[in-house]
């Protein structure tokens, strides 16, 4: 038996950190906070339409699926502003890409249709879309590597040119698509679930994967640390900051393909209303605008917060300008959640 | 130290200069670092301290002179191709990703990958937190959380974090820009005895300090810069902080 109190005793080596072994209960609730505002939101509208109307609102399939497919667009945005964030840059220009990009699937399905088989005719739209996103992400990437133009004002030039292109080339009209596969895509189900979720799924999975387990997001964090000792790790900053931005672009690029298949039309409007909620999306998630933080699977939940109130305060009958002032307050209070669990974990603090 | 003397040198640096225009910032230097030797580099502020170890590891192209490492003449354009001969630099700022943990900090650049369910390439986090263990173990810190971001480790627990990662991918010559400024007294010893660890390990080390008691308690011998030359070179063992003194300011 060694005595608790000795003064003397054998060396031991001092302990390296001086922080908690394990988490405290308020990091991992700043962690998650994301998916407990989702679940405080649903437990309140379902309370809402029981007392007001005696219904369900979350048991009910169609409000689900509803939620899902509003949230779609907007999450493919979000996931590529995610990796944009994280990185300490922001891509203003995501909203008239996808735009963009619903227009151009709209015109190569309608001009693949007239040749090939309408299901290849569908992928060769998608495809197109997709590339041609890539474009004006390739610009930005340019601009901001190499130019050293910051990425607010590099994109919003972006944002500019997208914007024009797309108007351009719908000739100021949206284009209607004439493609049954395209529109069974954008509007059909597996068992209840729309095919739109599904790819939606299946491609924020493999984008998780992407951050979580690649070099390439493990670079992606260290950059929006600290660039200089990105840099200095051999890390080549130009390269990954242009992969960056064409991978964002691509996402909207996705989002427009999708956005044409549900509306079976390409528009250049359609994501000018989602480029804000992308960003908020992000941050809701746990994304800090400095840069260096979040996660993929933050931003789903941040996404889903917003759909679920657009779509629930609609569903309880409130009138649609009270969706602005609730997805603000969301986004306030999870910024303030954020910096009190900075506080109490032991986290360094900002001065 | 005589035995020290006979060995060859790992680095030496021959009447190198680096003029930025009309600024000598570093005129006809000449030094050599061997194996298990403490350098020293002291000298005022603008003496051409940072230049000469920033000449030497690849960051700028010198105008003149020569640097060899182990008697081979090299030329490196950029930091990455000295860290790939051995050099590594460690600045006391900006040396690491602080929302990385320590692991993924010693790997930053050249992340491990294995393969998940045989196929699917990812990141080996498990190796990482493995060598970072082993890694800081090493040198005498013993850290439990390696999951957690180094933010949350203090100024000498990064700055062991930043040697570690030398000490990981072996470099056999270390450069140390001021690695004691800006710590507290415990936190110095602390850099201080990592120092002793790596002149015990063979390594060479060059240290850039404006605090002459450290220099005085870790290096074998002091190099005087003053305004881009060599204002003299001497043995710790036979010299004092006064006439270190009078060397840096000159007479
Ligand atoms: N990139 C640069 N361009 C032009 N001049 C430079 C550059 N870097 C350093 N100098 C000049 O070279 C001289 C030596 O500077 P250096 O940074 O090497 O000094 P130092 O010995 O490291 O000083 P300190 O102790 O303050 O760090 C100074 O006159 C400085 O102005
Ligand atoms: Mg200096």
């Amino acid at each position: 038996m060694t005595s608790t109190s000795s003064s003397g005793g054998t060396h031991v080596a001092p302990q390296a950190d001086h922080g908690d072994p394990a988490r405290t209960w308020i990091a991992r609730i700043a962690d998650g906070r994301a998916w407990l505002f989702l679940a405080g939101l649903i437990i309140c509208f379902e309370v809402w339409s029981r007392l007001a109307f005696g219904a369900t609102f979350v048991l009910n399939p169609f409000n689900v699926q509803s939620i899902a497919i509003f949230a779609v667009a907007p999450l493919l945005l979000a996931t590529g502003q995610t990796f944009v964030i994280i990185s300490g840059g922001i891509d203003l220009s995501l909203g008239f890409i996808m735009g963009l990009a619903a227009v151009v699937a709209a015109h190569a399905t309608n001009m693949a249709g007239a040749a090939i088989p309408l299901p290849l005719a569908m992928l060769a739209g998608i495809l197109a879309a997709v590339i041609v996103a890539g474009v004006p992400g390739v610009i930005n990437g340019l601009l901001i590597s190499r130019l050293r133009i910051p990425p607010f004002i590099g994109t919003l030039g972006m944002f500019g040119v997208a914007r024009g292109a797309a108007y351009l080339l719908a000739g100021g009209t949206t284009v209607p698509v004439q493609n049954s596969w395209f529109a069974l895509l954008g509007n059909g189900k597996f068992h209840g679930v729309p095919y739109l979720v599904m790819i939606t799924a299946v491609f924020v999975v493999v984008m998780h994967y992407i951050l979580s387990q690649t070099r390439f997001g493990q670079h992606n964090y260290a950059i929006g640390a600290n660039v200089q000792a990105a840099s200095r790790a051999g890390i080549d900053i130009k390269g990954h900051i242009l992969r960056l931005y064409v991978l964002s672009a691509m996402c909207a690029g996705l989002g427009g393909a999708l956005y044409a298949a549900r509306f079976t039309a390409g528009a250049a409007q359609a994501g000018e209303p989602l480029l804000l909620d992308s960003v908020a999306a992000v941050v809701i998630g746990g994304a800090s605008l400095f840069g260096g933080s979040g996660t993929i699977f933050g931003t789903v939940a941040g996404a889903l917060v917003i759909a679920v109130i657009q779509y629930g305060l609609v569903f309880v009958n409130v009138e649609p300008f009270w969706q602005f002032i609730a997805v603000g307050l969301v986004i306030i209070i999870s910024v303030l959640i954020d910096q009190a669990q900075r506080r109490f974990s032991g986290a360094r603090q900002d001065e | 130290m005589n035995s020290q003397e006979q060995t060859a040198p790992l680095l030496e640096v021959r009447n190198l200069s680096k003029h930025f225009g009309a600024v000598r910032a570093l005129n006809d230097f000449s030094m050599v670092v061997r194996p298990g030797e403490v350098v020293a580099l002291a000298g005022d502020n603008g003496a051409g301290k940072t230049t000469l170890i920033k000449a030497i590891s690849g960051v700028f192209q010198p105008t003149g002179g020569e640097i060899l490492l182990r008697g081979q003449p090299v030329s490196f354009s950029t930091p990455q191709e000295a860290r790939e001969k051995g050099i590594e630099t460690i600045y006391q700022d900006l040396a690491l990703a602080d929302n990385l943990s320590i692991g993924a900090n010693i790997f930053l650049g050249r992340e491990p990958m294995r393969k998940a369910f045989g196929f699917l390439p990812v990141l080996d986090r498990k190796a990482m937190a493995v060598a970072a263990k082993q890694t800081m173990g090493r040198l005498d810190f013993h850290v439990s959380r390696l999951d957690a971001p180094v933010s949350n480790f203090s100024g000498g627990q990064r700055q062991a974090v930043a040697i570690g990662r030398a000490v990981y991918w072996d470099a056999q010559i270390l450069i140390m820009d001021e690695p004691t400024a800006a710590l507290g007294v415990p936190e110095q010893r602390k850099v201080i005895s990592l120092i002793h660890q790596l002149k015990a390990q063979g390594r060479g080390v060059i240290f850039i300090s404006h605090n002459l008691q450290d220099i005085f308690a870790v290096s074998d011998r002091i190099v005087v810069l003053r305004r881009g030359v060599q204002a003299g070179e001497r043995k710790i063992s036979e010299t004092n902080h006064d006439e270190v003194v009078k060397l840096m300011v000159g007479g």
